[in-house]
């Protein structure tokens, strides 16, 4: 394996657990509800990914029990802020409380225990090519399913009736609700895929990422998911694009260290923060797609006169 | 977030001290900053609890706080635990010293233990540390046996001179083996983060380390490491079962004789205020068992170990050179506590620059 071959993997590793959270969460976004739960949702995806594919012996397993888990969270949330109408904020910071709590809890007999990896798929011939074979078709299939979610989830959101529909529940609830949609039941469906988003992305962590299972092991991804979505303007490829210049201004900073080129490492740990922002803001800069794209409706509660 | 936290930190520390009573029982507490299921840092001090417990039975009660962040909140856990009667309560980590010195003060018939700092503010405080680096000394040693490609990777946290102090000392006990060892440094600016460390382990290895050692609390560069054909040394716990056939050794935080001992002393109303860095020798510092090497490694790594132990050899004995080549300390002589405690230059020979 060449130095490149091996920075351009860690570099998708690091960027795919990022992905998989914020294009669930810029879904949930666009239906006009502000999950802040992200966090809480993807450590229980660890911890419940980590314990199915432990008992069962099945990486597989693992990553449905990851993202059941997920919907499992989510659905809470969906539960207080869409049918008890409560603060949106405040129940997704509770949310991340409570899934951070409850990690520890479930995972207290799990820590130290060996993990199952997540094998990378091997196509015949094409993941024996040279450079090409391992960077691009040498992959598990959480990574692939990222990259595949967020095609799907664009294509979704602008060219189908379901994706005119999600955005027309964020855009203003009352005109989708007066033209006859469930607005309450919109909501919970994106709620429950953004779940199972951030549960993959917890699964990833503790499957691919590194096999096994720490408390609090997400250590603040999905703050940074959260942070994509809304630098991204809620642009499904934006979203990619942002989490992989994280991915790989993070391990360019671990990279440029290692070679020993003298550069203080609290700027290299600041960089990533620095340069995604700095790139969203102006890749964003045209305001009228901005404010086309931005859900009006976010973090309002809806309740549905009878 | 922080006041939630808080709100939540003050709600699970009346639970946790609700339970405990009974009026001649000595009470202990400890304050710990991450969870026990760290396999690291919290969980060699939890040992040490488990030690007291199993020392005194019934004639103490224990009680623990764990992920008390530093701050404010560490401040409200510790007056909590002695106005709840605590005798004597053990505070973990560097940044409780000035809400420990705090409260101490409010509470002169309580015991203070902090753990890493050098406050003590009033004549019920004691601060106590280890000498880690001395376990440096030996894995480095063992590092520059078994590297082929004679380069080794350091996962570091912070440049403090505790970390700065581990990474020279380490170097020191390479260049004793192999004076053109070269370490390569990377500073993940965290003490806990399982992914980071990760990544920093597969970037050094794509670098060409074979050899993965860090500063840092979790195992995932332990496993990383196995699963990439490097080896690797445990972190403040013996961390074998991560990485069987990859774990060379581990420097081990030895707490337990200390607490069963201080402990002890408040029982028998001996305990006195004082400062203790104490390693090997007083075995604060031990080896995890060395495995996956060749004996005749092994057996230079356990004559070091012997060495220190018995206190013929110290580490950052001369002569010793900073990275400007100039030499800090001649032949045969030994670099005293107060240039350790505020080490903040690198020995000769580390290819990294050190963030100021």
């Amino acid at each position: 394996m060449t130095a490149l071959e091996a920075v351009l993997l860690t570099i998708i590793t690091a960027s795919t657990p990022l992905l998989l959270a914020a294009i669930g969460e810029l879904v949930v976004e666009r239906s006009g509800v502000l999950n802040l739960g992200v966090e809480g949702m993807m450590v229980m995806g660890a911890v419940c990914g980590f314990a199915g594919a432990h008992i069962t012996g099945s990486a597989a397993v693992g990553v449905v029990a990851g993202l059941g888990a997920g919907v499992a969270m989510s659905l809470v949330f969906g539960f207080l802020t869409q049918t008890l109408v409560t603060n949106q904020v405040a129940t997704g910071l509770a949310l991340t409380l409570f899934g951070l709590g409850l990690s520890g809890l479930i995972g207290e007999s799990f820590t130290g225990l060996p993990g199952v990896k997540l094998t990378a798929i091997h196509i015949p011939g094409l993941s024996d090519l040279p450079f090409v074979g391992p960077v691009l078709f040498g992959h598990d299939v959480l990574v692939y399913a990222s990259i595949a979610i967020t095609v799907l989830v664009a294509w979704v959101l602008t060219r189908t009736r379901i994706g005119l529909v999600i955005r027309a529940t964020g855009g203003n609830h009352h005109s989708a609700h007066a033209l006859g949609y469930n607005v309450v039941a919109v909501r919970y469906a994106c709620i429950a895929f953004g779940g199972a988003c951030a549960g993959l992305a917890g699964a990833y962590l503790a499957l691919a990422y590194t096999p096994q299972w720490i408390e609090n092991m997400t250590a603040g991804r999905g703050w940074i998911a959260l942070a994509l979505v809304v630098f991204a303007t809620w642009a499904p490829f934006r979203v990619a694009v942002g989490a992989y210049l994280f991915g790989t201004v993070w391990i360019m900073g671990l990279y440029v260290q290692g070679i020993g080129i003298g550069i203080p490492a609290q700027l290299l740990a600041a960089l990533p923060y620095l340069v995604t922002i700095a790139a969203l803001v102006l890749i964003s800069g045209n305001r009228v797609l901005t404010k086309m794209n931005t859900p009006a409706c976010i973090g309002q509660p809806f309740v549905p006169d009878r | 977030m922080r006041t939630l936290f808080a709100a939540l930190t003050g709600l699970a520390l009346s639970l946790a001290v609700g339970v405990a009573s009974g009026a001649d029982k000595l009470k202990v507490g400890y304050i710990y900053i991450g969870p026990i299921g760290d396999h690291g840092w919290t969980y060699q001090h939890n040992e040490g609890r488990l030690a007291v417990e199993a020392a005194f039975g019934d004639k103490v009660e224990v009680v623990y706080v764990e992920n008390v962040p530093e701050g404010p909140d560490a401040e409200r856990a510790i007056t909590r635990l002695a106005r709840d009667g605590a005798g004597i309560i053990f505070t973990t980590s560097f940044g409780y010293m000035d809400p420990t010195n705090r409260v101490a003060k409010n509470f002169p018939d309580v015991k203070f233990e902090h753990n890493t700092g050098y406050k003590r503010q009033s004549d019920n405080v004691s601060t106590y540390n280890a000498r880690f680096y001395e376990g440096r000394y030996v894995i480095g040693q063992i590092a520059a046996r078994m590297s082929k490609s004679g380069v080794a990777g350091y996962i570091a946290s912070f440049p403090i001179p505790e970390v700065v102090r581990g990474i020279n000392s380490f170097m020191l006990g390479a260049q004793s083996v192999n004076p053109d060892f070269k370490l390569k440094v990377v500073w993940v600016s965290t003490w806990f983060d399982p992914g980071k460390e990760a990544d920093a382990a597969k970037v050094l290895i794509g670098q060409g380390a074979d050899i993965i050692t860090q500063h840092t609390d979790s195992t995932a560069p332990l496993q990383i490491a196995a699963e990439q054909g490097a080896h690797a040394f445990g972190q403040a716990s013996d961390m074998i079962k991560f990485a069987p056939d990859t774990q060379l050794t581990a420097i081990v935080n030895n707490w337990a004789p200390y607490y069963v001992a201080r402990v002890q002393a408040v029982m028998d109303g001996t305990w006195q205020s004082h400062d203790v860095w104490d390693g090997m020798s007083a075995g604060m510092v031990t080896m995890a068992p060395y495995t996956n090497l060749p004996d005749d490694v092994a057996a230079v790594a356990k004559e070091t170990e012997a060495k220190i132990t018995s206190g013929d050899f110290h580490p950052f004995t001369g002569p010793i050179h900073n990275q400007a080549g100039e030499m800090v300390i001649g032949e045969g002589e030994v670099l005293d506590d107060g240039v350790l405690l505020g080490m903040n230059w690198y020995v000769k020979g580390i290819d990294d620059k050190l963030p100021q």
